[in-house]
């Protein structure tokens, strides 16, 4: 068996991250639970803690190892770790204990993202059995080829899941809109948030997880992480800013969920970038996430997809700003081996991470939506027009949320 | 007897109580309800789409008094609950056949 040195300091950052990590499921619960009707905020809390429970079980008993075992191709890892076993063999200056941990919890928030889509109406019992399958067969493969194989070889960057996880989970979110329909209701009855300083919590949750999410996916504590973790907090910052530029220019008012949904939006365009650009590229990554989604809110309008909470518009778009604009702003002054468009690195990278973002998008509109239409044609994707009318927290869960 | 009912802005609400302990009004019951007049409902924007918010939060408060204290009564609730705008609400006044106190079994204007 071999020994590995192991540093202290990068094991006590990482092992650090992946509870900030863990504690952004419950963060984003409570951002998207704020923005839904009071009667469906159980149901909402209860798919994103469910997601806690089940992915951290598939990921434990085989989706860690189908990433990380050592297969010898780029596509899928093996069974090596099946159960975590001898995950004390893998190499590196960190426990492989402590990578399992971190990317748990990665494997977790993904599919918990969807559910901001298909909020008040996806029965709970098929929810469970859909981010199942889809962290196996959609999450799982996505993971392995951005983070350890054929997207990475080819010279697409990813920093923290710009492709993995924001174009996957939004590009899913998609898919199971498409298939699930709009809420009874959607475009005539006014369906506003019951409970803003909720999703302000949430917020908070978020952001300060995010400092682990991306600050701690270079598995070091080093100077790129602290690049990391400051571009991460600036382009929350701007991505507010614009945001709510946008919305006062257009909407006569700066609000609430304007200040909150423009910080995710710019945290997750920065998420491709964090440990790989400097300087003003994270001010700029941000504003232009904060400005792009909220122009983004009117493609659901148009196309008439009921994307409830807008995971399209934050996740995906902003999913892939952050992952086309590291083709302009990548700096190996900063980190890595790729210089973006301005930085002399020509048009390769930008071509890289163009793929990068057309391949996990395409693979997981196409594997999702199979895995919606069989699971609608099965056991139904959605609750019946009672349980609907009723809400989520009796219908799915014999609960109430408020006492009245 | 007559049961006094108004709804008016929430936040008129310490100042009608004020106004009505002035002049020895033994209690009201108030409830948070929710409805439209003529002021109609207000709109409110998330993420740059409009909503139409019909149902506005207002305070009913009802007392019960005796006849003789309608006019004075009214005109306490009328003159601490107004603002001059739009929405100040209304105030209607019903017959009652009968008030007991509960713990002592009196009626009438005695039970008040």
């Amino acid at each position: 068996m071999a020994m590995f040195a192991l540093d202290s300091g990068d094991t006590a950052w990482v092992l650090t991250s992946a509870a900030l990590v863990l504690f952004m499921t419950p963060g984003l619960a409570f951002f998207y639970g704020g923005m839904v009707r009071s009667k469906n905020v159980l149901g909402m809390l209860m798919q994103n803690v469910f997601a806690m429970g089940l992915v951290s079980t598939i990921w434990a008993i085989v989706g860690f190892s189908l990433v990380f075992g050592d297969s010898g191709n780029g596509w899928i890892g093996n069974f090596d770790f099946l159960f975590l076993a001898d995950v004390k063999n893998l190499d590196g200056d960190i426990p492989g204990m402590a990578l399992v941990a971190f990317q748990m919890m990665f494997a977790v928030i993904t599919p918990a993202l969807i559910t901001g889509a298909t909020a008040d109406r996806l029965k709970f019992g098929s929810y469970a059995v859909l981010i199942g399958f889809w962290s196996l067969l959609v999450y799982v493969p996505a993971a392995k080829w951005v983070f350890n194989g054929w997207l990475l070889d080819m010279g697409a960057l990813d920093f923290a899941g710009g492709t993995a996880i924001h174009i996957n989970a939004g590009v899913a979110a998609l898919a199971v809109v498409i298939v699930i329909g709009n809420r009874r209701g959607h475009g005539t009855v006014a369906m506003p948030p019951h409970n803003l300083p909720l999703t302000m919590l949430g917020t908070g949750i978020l952001w300060f997880g995010w400092i682990g999410f991306n600050a701690g996916s270079g598995l070091a504590a080093d100077g790129v992480a602290a690049q990391a973790l400051v571009n991460t907090h600036l382009a929350a910052a701007t991505g507010m800013l614009g945001w709510l530029l946008v919305e006062r220019l257009k909407s006569g008012h700066a609000t609430t969920l304007g200040a909150a949904s423009g910080a995710v939006a710019g945290l997750v365009a920065i998420t491709p970038c964090a440990g790989f650009v400097g300087g003003p590229a994270p001010l700029i990554i941000g504003a232009a996430a904060g400005v792009l989604c909220f122009l983004a809110l009117g493609i659901k309008e148009k196309m008439d997809w009921d994307d409830s909470l807008d995971v399209i518009a934050v996740h995906l778009i902003g999913g892939i700003v952050g992952t086309l604009l590291l083709g302009f702003f990548a700096d190996t002054a900063i980190n890595g081996e790729f210089d973006g468009l301005l930085y002399g690195g020509g048009l390769e990278l930008l071509k890289d991470q163009f793929v990068a973002a057309l391949v996990v998008g395409v693979f997981s509109f196409v594997v999702t939506f199979i895995l919606a239409k069989i699971i609608d044609g099965t056991m139904g994707l959605r609750v019946d027009e009672d349980a609907e009318l009723q809400g989520l927290d009796q219908s799915q869960h014999a609960e109430s949320a408020y006492s009245s | 007897m007559k049961l006094i009912t108004a709804v008016i802005k929430p936040f008129k609400l310490d100042d009608v109580k004020d106004a009505l302990k002035a002049i020895d009004v033994t209690g009201i019951t108030v409830s948070e309800v929710r409805g439209f007049g003529r002021q109609g409902g207000h709109t409110e924007t998330y993420r740059g789409a409009e909503y139409k918010i019909d149902f506005v939060p207002k305070v009913s408060l009802a007392t019960v008094v005796d006849e003789s204290r309608v006019d004075d009564v009214v005109d306490a609730i009328t003159k601490s609950a107004a603002t001059g705008k739009i929405g100040d609400g209304k105030i209607w006044i019903t017959d009652v056949d009968r008030v007991v106190r509960i713990r002592t079994g009196e009626e009438g204007t005695d039970a008040i």
